[in-house]
């Protein structure tokens, strides 16, 4: 019997859904359909993409103040789709097929995030104004070396990236989605079997492997999850650095449980109810294209001070 | 018995630990004493294998610590921490429940809940048992941990300054429970400790570190002595008797 606060907030985002495909339809409404429903399964994707990278990354850095957009992760997936797209050239990469380029761009990533973000977590594990310098000071490098390939870019190579740089919920590839819902599917698969071992690696390195815990091989298993997770929302709609702090801290005070059972679920289906709802709101009823995304960050951010501010980045 | 041989460990080049040769007695307290920073936390670290060392061997019981597997180890030994913290949002009685993790995997038995209640009971939680980790004062989380490790059933338990935190009656208590797993269910004990008077009350065995080397060892009453223990603090310490038991003054 899963929980009633859970099945609460899924039925609010199947609400949200439904309202999503079917509000103000008119005219040729398969084909309209269609449209909202692929946006729609790139909203949810994103969503819970980020509640599941963002709750699995606190886990393994022992801390809630800390998300993989804080530290830089989707920073690091531009750098990366950037970097193939200079060394491919704009006809080289324009010819991969999305889901090659994604394929080719996720596996990338893990590989980078996995050899950064092990040794940084095993340093600054114990220090968490440390990793928050430390994933500052990461995130802008990732930015400006970003930037600094674009320099280099002609033209029609930058315009091609240059659509990966901002949150947008307009344009979405098929092929990315397919592959995206692939790999959701997996990682959805590992984290069932394994939520309890979670909640073991959540009591820190020192007593998880107290209690029996190969740590070091989990926490590289779910360094490439995260990274996966994070290829998944950045090349569906690029960087959102603060809805994961926001969906993770309301899954928390909803929640109130150290079990990854209910948190993971929560904190993932908060936030495809976030984007869903979000959604409908700005584009549908106040008419105003990308905004949501603003809001997210505005609201997420504001909440990232307060907590900092509190002192409870723990 | 744990039998630590030529172990050697270094920082960055800075030796913390040369060359120690000592061996825990099973079926005893152990105290492991020593001024700050003499190695005490970092060789219940190399003894529990957190941290893997430059040289040297530790065996339980013959067994070689360092080829045994993490969940093996988990049956054989619980260690408490110097520095306790958990970020994660949860219930005292939960974090007792995980030091039975290592017998069912998350899916507790009767036997567990059992095994937890009597560990709550022991180091007086009932009745903050369903209160949060992070909601509880300091000394009451220290308890916790410990009444995590008590849980886990294994035969060492090897405590960092358990008594940190505790206030007269409660580190009392922890000692007289200590003592009857030692007594009444043969399991061995090593104890990281400040305060001599526990020490020379409750302890067995004495090893005492200083400066990364041991300064002395073996039973109490063979090696704590008013000048070994004078040489090793570089304070006096005089013995006393109060009502029949030895005691130690150095507070003044
Ligand atoms: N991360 C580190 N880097 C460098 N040196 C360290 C580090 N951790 C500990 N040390 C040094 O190792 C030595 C032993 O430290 P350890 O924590 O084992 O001491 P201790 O005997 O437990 O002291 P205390 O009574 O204060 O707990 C100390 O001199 C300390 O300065
Ligand atoms: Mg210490």
């Amino acid at each position: 019997m899963p929980d009633k606060r859970l099945i609460w907030i899924a039925g609010a985002l199947l609400a949200a859904m439904a309202l999503f495909l079917i509000w103000g339809l008119q005219g040729k409404v398969w084909f309209i359909l269609e449209l909202r429903a692929t946006k729609l399964a790139a909203l949810v994707c994103v969503g819970l993409a980020i509640g599941t990278a963002t709750v699995l990354f606190q886990t393994l850095s022992n801390n809630r103040i800390l998300t993989p957009s804080i530290m830089g992760f989707d920073a690091l997936f531009i750098l990366l789709q950037t970097g193939l797209v200079f060394a491919l050239g704009g006809f080289g990469y324009a010819q991969l097929s999305p889901l090659r380029s994604f394929a080719l761009e996720t596996i990338v990533m893990m590989g980078a995030a996995v050899f950064l973000f092990a040794a940084i977590l095993h340093r600054t594990r114990q220090d968490v104004q440390l990793m928050i310098l430390v994933g500052v000071v990461m995130g802008l490098m990732f930015r400006s070396i970003t930037a600094f390939v674009q320099r280099l870019m002609d033209p029609s190579e930058f315009t091609m990236v240059q659509g990966a740089m901002f949150a947008r919920f307009g344009a979405v590839d098929s092929g990315a989605l397919v592959a995206s819902v692939v790999l959701l599917a997996g990682i959805g698969l590992w984290l069932w079997r394994h939520h309890a071992i979670l909640d073991v690696m959540a009591l820190g390195r020192a007593q998880a492997r107290g209690l029996g815990l190969a740590y070091d091989r989990l926490q590289f298993q779910m360094l490439c999850a995260i990274a996966a997770l994070v290829s998944v929302s950045t090349a569906l709609v690029g960087p959102l650095t603060f809805l994961g702090l926001l969906v993770a801290s309301l899954a928390h005070s909803l929640m109130q449980s150290h079990r990854h059972q209910l948190l993971l679920p929560a904190a993932a289906l908060i936030a495809a109810l976030i984007l869903v709802t979000g959604q409908i709101v700005f584009e549908r009823i106040l008419q105003l294209q990308s905004t949501l995304a603003v809001v997210i960050e505005f609201s997420g951010g504001l909440l990232f001070l307060i907590l900092l501010a509190r002192g409870r980045i723990r | 018995m744990i039998k630590v041989s030529e172990l050697t460990y270094s920082i960055a080049g800075t030796p913390i630990l040369h060359d120690i040769n000592v061996t825990l007695p099973a079926g005893r307290i152990t105290a492991l004493i020593g001024p700050n920073g003499a190695g005490k936390s970092t060789l219940l670290h190399l003894i529990s294998q957190q941290i893997p060392f430059d040289r040297g061997r530790i065996t339980m019981g013959g067994l070689d610590l360092a080829k045994t597997t993490a969940p093996a180890r988990a049956l054989k030994m619980a260690v408490v921490g110097q520095q306790l913290g958990v970020a994660s949002r949860i219930r005292i009685r939960d974090l007792v429940g995980f030091g039975r993790w290592p017998y069912n995997h998350g899916r507790p038995t009767p036997k567990d809940q059992e095994k937890i209640s009597e560990a709550l009971s022991h180091f007086d939680l009932i009745g903050l048992q369903d209160r949060f980790l992070d909601e509880v004062s300091g000394g009451q989380r220290q308890r916790a941990f410990i009444a995590m490790a008590s849980a886990q059933d294994t035969d060492w338990l090897l405590l960092d300054e358990p008594l940190n935190n505790l206030d007269l009656h409660h580190a009392r208590c922890l000692m007289t429970q200590l003592r009857e797993k030692v007594d009444r269910e043969g399991k061995s004990v090593v104890i990281v400790l400040h305060d001599l008077n526990y020490a020379i009350s409750w302890a067995d065995h004495v090893v005492a570190l200083d400066k990364g080397s041991i300064a002395f060892e073996g039973p109490l009453t063979e090696v704590a002595t008013t000048d070994s223990l004078s040489a090793l603090y570089r304070t006096p310490v005089v013995f006393g008797d109060l009502a029949g038991k030895p005691f130690v003054q150095y507070h003044r």
